[in-house]
């Protein structure tokens, strides 16, 4: 009677209460969750061709394979539902793939897993196995100085240079010449931004990509290296704690403002110069230009590190960026061909040239003058009418020019270069330049001048990237403030940088509102690619 | 295109298959039974292979004299082709139960390129993957039908996998050396060989049938032929690739 009972209780239950099935997985229910929310990139078959997936590098996953590259299950095995849920609620950094944990329920997440498992046939092949690996817990000392060194040593022997450089930052000999599964150009990871790692930051996750490798890419696994015995699984673990030790062990918070201190006597003109250890770094955000035609959704600079002292007289400003190839670079001119193709069903007008070894660059961007409000010149390389102030640098001819941009496709050189000096130094440029505070054409230059707000902005391109002209990577604008060594500076710079973040805090505010109201596409991808 | 010439008995192509078979395909031995045998004939002016830049790799670049190529379109002097897999694609009865397997398949990583470039295997069968190179090599093999695998050898070793499903071909290839390409085919009968250095192929102990045959290559594509056989019979089929 009892059993009765619970069993018709269940049943009335179940029929007032659908979301009881929670727990249970309902590819009904996914599939429309799927058409709603998926398949704008990873298409209505499922096979990562949706009608966004062009603008994207790396593409959409293809679910008809069942090919996944974060998983915690051997090479080449099916992922688990927990693997395929991971990337469903966190999302995979790097990628336009965004977290869906807050934006889908539990039971809608859990429901369109089961419906992309549908997409292959292996998931219902019982004769797989899907089984996660047992990983050991991470032996202590990772940070320490001898087991860096360990690291170090099993990245030189076990080759992982090949791809990801001498120094990590993905510009290793191989690296030109990867392709992914679906013969898309694929980038070995820089290694000095963990932030980017699609498997997750940390050194367990390093180490779990190592043991899994990251199926459909070149990254393989190494999990015979223990089984034979070639390696140690703690060993392993060194090698794993030696990358995350490359990059910060924090991901870089964009703070608004670039302080500049300001020193007695010579500035540090040299990219190398041992002064620059002791400042203070800023790190900048770029995205791909994506407003003006041809746009460019494959920015290969993610982003930019500055650095800026001044003296009273003179101000040094170094940026320094990751780029895999010292451009122009004929070793890279097939992947940019690749590149410019996978990019070129854009509806770029005019389409993307052949690749053609263009030079790396850098912008950095002021307005004219410092304005005394919130009121800035358009921030993308200014207009007409409103022409912003820049220094240009290319790495060929190795040089830097001033200039006013009226947009971006008109540049006026102006007498007043800035010096400059660069170096590439395994997959990472740092320039630094030099410049008077006070120009003669204070008509056209900025004037550079302490205890203001100046604002300022960054562009990059990387030509081995087939990046060009309106291909490149932007950032919005930020302030450069040179600090004054008198007391006053002590309470004026704390509340200039208070009303910069106040009217900061209104845009990234009015910003967000409008975002949102784009709806579901146009907000996915401004996460990374047009968030300008 | 589909052309099996003429189908005839050869009483003298034991010697070819017995050449063909000789090397890395090491099959399940079959008593008895039908043979398959010919050659695979290759018309026209052969695109010349591209020469592989090693610099990268100074112990792989010693292991040559001349400059290593690329092993796409590999003419023989006598005007064949090697490098053509060749197996019966249908045709064999339900009942039929394929051997068990006797051995490994070695698939040997030496200077850089891999040996053999093309051969076949069992479903089910260990393939030995061997690193005589001692330098970082990955093996990914990039099945659709098979689950795929992506293993580093950094040293010299050799790792053991099999393939579950029947597929023509998987793809293997190593990422850090973007020229080394390998093709293997999984099937669930021994029925295959690879057209070797003299252009023969050969296939042997089929039970009685009328089988469908394929003659593959990574460039040129695919050909079928027809061809029926009784008893311990050997019928001969060649087969003619084009260039493009």
């Amino acid at each position: 009677m009892k059993a009765d009972r619970t069993a018709l209780l269940a049943a009335v239950l179940l029929s007032v209460y659908p979301a009881i099935r929670l727990s249970a997985q309902d590819t009904t229910a996914g599939k429309n969750v799927y058409v709603k929310w998926c398949a704008g990139c990873h298409g209505e078959t499922g096979a990562g061709d949706g009608p966004a997936a062009s603008t994207m590098l790396p593409r959409p996953r293809n679910f008809t394979g069942a090919v996944y590259k974060v998983r915690t299950t051997a090479s080449g095995q099916l992922p688990t539902d927990a693997d395929l849920m991971r990337a469903i609620d966190d999302g995979l950094p790097g990628s336009a793939m965004p977290a869906w944990k807050g934006r889908l329920s539990d039971g809608e997440r859990r429901d369109v897993m089961a419906y992309l498992k549908t997409f292959s046939s292996f998931f219902a092949d019982t004769s797989q196995h899907i089984a996660a690996l047992t990983f050991s817990k991470e032996p202590g000392g990772g940070a320490g100085a001898a087991a860096l060194k360990e690291g170090r040593l099993f990245y030189d022997s076990i080759g992982c240079r090949k791809c990801h450089g001498d120094q990590g930052h993905g510009d290793g000999p191989s690296a030109p010449t990867l392709k992914d599964d679906a013969g898309f150009p694929i980038y070995a990871a820089d290694l000095h931004q963990s932030w980017r790692f699609r498997g997750g930051p940390t050194a367990a996750d390093i180490y779990r990509r190592l043991r899994t490798g990251l199926d459909g890419t070149p990254m393989p696994s190494f999990s015979d290296l223990i089984d034979q015995k070639f390696l140690t699984d703690e060993q392993l673990w060194r090698l794993a704690q030696y990358v995350r030790s490359l990059s910060p062990a924090e991901t870089p918070e964009v703070r608004d403002v670039i302080h500049a201190a300001q020193i007695a006597g010579a500035l540090p003109a040299a990219p190398d110069d041992s002064a620059w250890a002791r400042l203070d770094r800023y790190w900048f955000p770029l995205v791909g230009q994506v407003i003006r035609k041809p746009r460019w959704f494959a920015p290969a600079v993610s982003g930019v590190w500055v650095q800026a002292v001044h003296n009273g007289r003179e101000l040094a400003l170094r940026v320094s960026w990751d780029d895999r190839s010292q451009s122009p670079d004929t070793a890279w001119l097939a992947f940019e061909r690749r590149v410019l193709e996978t990019m070129a069903s854009d509806d770029s007008s005019p389409p993307p040239s052949a690749a053609e070894p263009w030079p790396d660059q850098l912008a950095v961007q002021f307005p004219r003058h410092i304005p005394d409000g919130m009121e800035r010149p358009y921030f993308l390389m200014g207009a007409a009418t409103d022409p912003v102030y820049q220094w240009r640098w290319t790495s060929q001819p190795r040089r830097a020019v001033a200039g006013l941009a009226r947009g971006i496709d008109q540049f006026d050189a102006l007498p007043s270069a800035p010096a400059a000096q660069a170096v590439y130094d395994h997959g990472e440029w740092r320039v630094v330049f030099t410049r008077a505070l006070a120009t003669p054409d204070t008509a056209n230059d900025v004037q550079l001048a302490t205890g203001r707000a100046i604002p300022v902005a960054f562009f990059a391109w990387d030509g081995s990237d087939g990046e060009h002209g309106s291909r490149m990577a932007v950032s919005t604008w930020y302030f450069l403030a040179l600090d004054r060594p008198t007391p006053a500076s002590v309470v004026v710079s704390p509340l200039i940088a208070m009303v910069v973040t106040l009217g900061l805090g209104m845009l990234v505010i009015v910003r967000a509102q409008r975002r949102g109201g784009q709806g579901g596409q146009g907000g996915r991808g401004a996460g990374r690619r047009s968030g300008v | 295109m589909g052309k099996l010439g003429s189908v005839a008995a050869v009483a003298g192509g034991i010697g070819l298959v017995a050449l063909a078979l000789a090397g890395w395909t090491r099959q399940p031995a079959v008593q008895g039974g039908a043979s398959v045998t010919g050659k695979v004939k290759f018309t026209g002016k052969a695109p010349a292979n591209p020469v592989i830049d090693m610099t990268e790799e100074p112990k792989c670049k010693a292991k040559y004299t001349a400059p290593a190529r690329e092993q796409i379109v590999e003419v023989n002097p006598n005007g064949t082709l090697a490098d053509v897999f060749v197996y019966v694609k249908s045709g064999l009865p339900a009942s039929y139960k394929a051997p068990a397997p006797t051995g490994p398949v070695t698939l040997d990583q030496d200077g850089c390129r891999y040996h053999p470039h093309v051969f076949g295997i069992l479903v089910g069968q260990t393939l030995a993957i061997k690193n005589s190179d001692g330098i970082l090599h990955n093996i990914k093999a990039k099945g659709t039908k098979n689950r795929p695998f992506n293993i580093s050898q950094p040293t010299t070793m050799t790792s053991e996998r099999t393939f579950t499903a029947s597929e023509v071909m998987v793809p293997l290839e190593c990422n850090v050396h973007g020229w080394m390409h390998a093709w293997v085919g999984v099937l669930p009968h021994p029925f295959f060989g690879v057209s070797g250095t003299d252009g023969s192929y050969a296939i042997r102990g089929l039970p009685p049938g009328t089988y469908t045959i394929e003659a593959w290559h990574e460039k040129y594509g695919t050909q079928t032929a027809t061809v029926t056989v009784t008893g311990s019979e050997t019928k001969t089929g060649d087969f003619s690739f084009a260039a493009k």
